[in-house]
């Protein structure tokens, strides 16, 4: 060991490396960066199970529409974007796509592919597109650190960190593949809290206008950016009521107000809404109150007590009077835009299926089952409860924030499946709090000498509890739960083995459930491994069969993809702007063949497209989802009753099924030439394997269409629609 | 009533320093173009609506600024003693300029 010089030190390399690393706090910098890079890397290599099992492909439907958009964006340049008028889809209406889309993503994806494209590492846009979602669940996990390390210390960042990596719930929307909104959205969300709570710690302008530049982020990327512009009021109402207001709050919001507003009103989806919707009243609102309150502070230090009752008295009257009239006249003057009716979903569970079937048909927005959160979260539903409880007991300004945004999301996750992303970053900051205090208290003695010997039975005892009695027998946190190392090493054991259960739950999940490209099928194992590509076979026949100017009818769901492959405009996409558009098609597969085909006429349609699983087994096919045509279209159309399609009210294609049912366009469209057909051994012909019986009407004739294509399983029908006959 | 309340402002008023007065004024030079341009809005009608809310969001935003500026820089305020007054100015430039920026680019 060298003497210690101050600059001329005769130690070599490694003996300095050495005494570097001795010293704690260096030791802690390197295990804190070495866990880090390692949960950045876990993060982005969980998500990429379907890359290594398929392909590097774009899953789903909604990320086609976005894939699309990017193309264009990087092709066409910001400005033909940001202006872009889209006739390829909803024909004849077209879509305004630069103004009722969210351009945070293909931006995002773009500006990386430039990037990489500058740096010469020339990857394709494709694959850009395809790993933006673990890219940026990487970043979340860092950004989680950061707000672990606001909200309490950063052993519970990296806590918070190693969770975010992993948790199902967000690896659900962020797999590699699945370019959606939700990829980036989640990231802009969790830095957005995360900045705002650092703005409120710190109450420097600069630091809310950094919160208010996340925001926008957050505005430009995803449609629940009003979760964000409604839970940051109620943070301040809840810091008013329970007595902990300060001037740093008002700092912080009245600044992130006033940048945020403005910046998020230059997405051109949001626009005025951000001052005139409703969604967003409580957000102006606030703003106003806290104006009124910190005015009412500055006027009382300056008046006497009994001028300031005066004035309070005046201003009370004249403010309630004003205020209501205003209202009053704003709302029915019909200045104020009403509520949406995804807006009326979240407080009315049963709102969207009394009223709107378009809503209640997505399988996302359905209510969300006690199994969904235990599949979604795992060991987080146990830790979460027990976050909140260290919350509470150690109030801060951040951990009251926390609180405020579990309990929120807690209640709108069990509205739709779809949610459990936002209530996902909820738990594991919960959950990250709890664990943490739990492993820093059970090790808080095992760093000292060991004060008794671990008793048998005291070590038994302690053993045989459940972790959670465990933990509520402590009294304050810093106390070590007890001075024996026994029952502190059986925590620490109980908590090593929840994690790693949780760890393994997670990447099952991921590889089970969450990476499905489902445009690519997969059926069998091992030699038996069958892959079903016929999505991607019919639209790339689409792409190179039919003409350039084709419009192509099939259920909405489709829409996306086939513009996207399949370079066609469509009748309707998945966008779902025009009800009455979506109820004519539905209308039109629901009909007989002629009212169909006068239909088809009007619309312009030159192909027809179904999906059909009766052949492969496929279930998600469109005679599955055929009662929801019926319903959005008998809404608009009162001729198509769903009653007509149901015998004695079960919904059934076989030779039970009602007549109407057997001779509408989408049964023949379906069926056709498949009555012949021998699926399954011992079986008759016809035999759906969806469905699991014959069908009934087995000899299908075409009037006005005749089939263009079948794919290979069957799954994709086009068929081509003819024109009028000649007149002789 | 009114009366005793404006004369028992204005004689605790005088007591503050100049350079608060200063930023006072400015608050109220920022309030006053505010209700000039709503009393215009609610004259001539709101189209183009964006350059409306562009003008006045621009004077709400600075006057919250500002105000933001006069509690960070006065002494008696505890909350924040951290920062000192240079560096509220400092913010407090650069968030005009942010704002301004963005209302420049809404004006259309």
């Amino acid at each position: 060991m060298s003497s210690p010089e101050p600059y001329v030190s005769s130690a070599s390399m490694v003996e300095t490396a050495w005494r570097y690393l001795n010293r704690t706090k260096s030791q802690e910098l390197l295990i804190r960066s070495t866990c880090l890079i390692f949960i950045y890397l876990l993060a982005f290599s969980v998500r990429l199970f379907s890359v290594l099992r398929y392909e590097s492909v774009i899953h789903e439907f909604d990320p086609y529409f976005n894939y699309r958009s990017t193309i264009a964006l990087v092709q066409d340049g910001w400005y033909e974007f940001w202006n872009w008028f889209d006739s390829e889809s909803w024909h004849p209406l077209g879509r305004v796509v630069g103004g009722t889309v969210y351009p945070g993503l293909m931006f995002t994806a773009a500006i990386l592919y430039r990037i990489s494209n500058f740096l010469t590492a020339c990857i394709k846009l494709r694959d850009i597109c395809v790993f933006t979602a673990p890219f940026f669940s990487g970043n979340t996990a860092m950004i989680a650190y950061l707000f672990g390390k606001e909200l309490k210390d950063p052993e519970t960042g990296l806590v918070a960190a190693a969770l975010m990596a992993i948790v199902p719930g967000y690896i659900s929307r962020s797999v590699a593949g699945s370019f959606d909104n939700e990829a980036v959205a989640i990231f802009a969300l969790v830095t957005t809290f995360y900045l705002w709570v650092r703005a409120v710690n710190q109450g420097t302008v600069a630091s809310a206008v950094l919160a208010a530049f996340a925001y926008l982020y957050m505005a430009a990327s995803w449609g629940a950016y009003v979760f964000i512009s409604n839970l940051i009021p109620l943070y301040v109402i809840v810091m008013f009521v329970s007595g902990r207001y300060h001037r740093k709050i008002y700092v912080a919001y009245t600044t992130f107000w006033a940048v945020g507003s403005i910046l998020a009103m230059q997405v051109r989806f949001i626009g005025f809404n951000h001052v005139v919707s409703n969604e967003l009243f409580a957000f102006n609102g606030v703003f106003v109150a806290l104006q009124a309150w910190e005015g009412l502070v500055f006027l009382r230090t300056k008046l006497g007590s009994r001028q300031f009752g005066q004035l309070v008295y005046l201003v009370a009257v004249g403010a309630a009077s004003t205020g209501a009239a205003a209202v009053a006249f704003l709302t029915l003057s019909g200045k104020l835009n009403p509520w949406t009716g995804r807006f009326w979903t979240l407080l009315d569970p049963t709102y969207a299926k009394k009223f709107i079937p378009i809503v209640a048909s997505v399988s996302e927005h359905q209510p969300t089952t006690w199994a969904s959160y235990m599949f979604d979260l795992h060991m987080l539903v146990f830790a979460g409860p027990a976050g909140l409880y260290y919350c509470f007991k150690k109030p801060t300004d951040g951990t009251i924030f926390l609180i405020t945004f579990a309990l929120t999301a807690i209640y709108f996750s069990g509205i739709m499946v779809r949610l459990m992303l936002v209530a996902a970053p909820a738990f594991v900051l919960l959950s990250a709090i709890s664990i943490s205090s739990t492993l820093q208290a059970a090790t808080k003695e095992l760093r000292t000498a060991p004060t008794g010997d671990s008793a048998a039975s005291a070590a038994a005892d302690a053993s045989a509890a459940p972790k959670k009695r465990a933990i509520s027998k402590r009294g304050p946190e810093e106390a070590p739960l007890t001075s024996k190392r026994g029952p502190n090493i059986a925590v620490l054991l109980m908590v090593g083995f929840a994690m790693t259960s949780y760890a393994g739950h997670c990447i099952w999940v991921t590889s089970e459930a969450y990476s499905s490209p489902s445009i690519v099928l997969i059926s069998g194992w091992g030699p038996h491994r069958h892959v079903l590509d016929d999505f991607r076979e019919a639209y790339y026949w689409l792409r190179h069969n039919t003409a350039p100017q084709s419009k192509v009818m099939s259920w909405w769901d489709y829409g996306y993809q086939i513009t996207a492959m399949g370079n066609r405009t469509v009748i309707v996409d998945n966008n779902t702007w025009n009800n009455t558009h979506i109820a004519t098609v539905g209308r039109a597969m629901a009909s007989n063949e002629t009212e169909a085909f006068k239909i088809m006429r009007q619309l312009d349609v030159d192909y027809a497209l179904v999906i059909f699983g009766g052949m492969s087994g496929y279930s998600s096919d469109d005679i599955n989802k055929f009662l929801w045509m019926v319903r959005i279209g008998g809404g608009v159309f009162p001729v198509v009753k769903e009653s007509d399609y149901l015998a004695n009210g079960d919904y059934t294609v076989s030779s039970k099924g009602t007549p109407t049912m057997l001779n509408c366009l989408m049964y023949k469209l379906c069926y056709y030439d498949f009555g012949q057909i021998m699926t399954e051994q011992g079986k008759g012909t016809g035999y759906d394997r969806v469905r699991n019986y014959e069908i009934g009407n087995k000899d299908v004739k075409l009037d006005h269409l005749y089939e263009a294509f079948t794919s290979e399983h069957w799954i994709v029908r086009i068929y081509r629609v003819k024109d009028l006959e000649n007149r002789f | 009533m009114l009366g005793d309340i404006v004369k028992a402002f204005s004689d605790e008023y005088k007591k503050t320093p100049v350079r608060v007065k200063v930023i006072d004024a400015f608050l109220v030079y920022a309030l006053a173009t505010a209700a000039v341009q709503f009393a215009y809005m609610m004259l001539v009608g709101t189209f183009p609506f964006n350059a409306f809310l562009a003008g006045f969001l621009s004077c709400v935003g600075f006057f919250v600024l500002t105000v933001c500026l006069r509690m960070q820089v006065d002494p008696t305020n505890k909350d924040f003693s951290g920062i000192s007054p240079e560096r509220a100015f400092a913010d407090y430039c650069l968030a005009n300029l942010v704002l301004h920026l963005v209302v420049w680019n809404y004006m259309g």
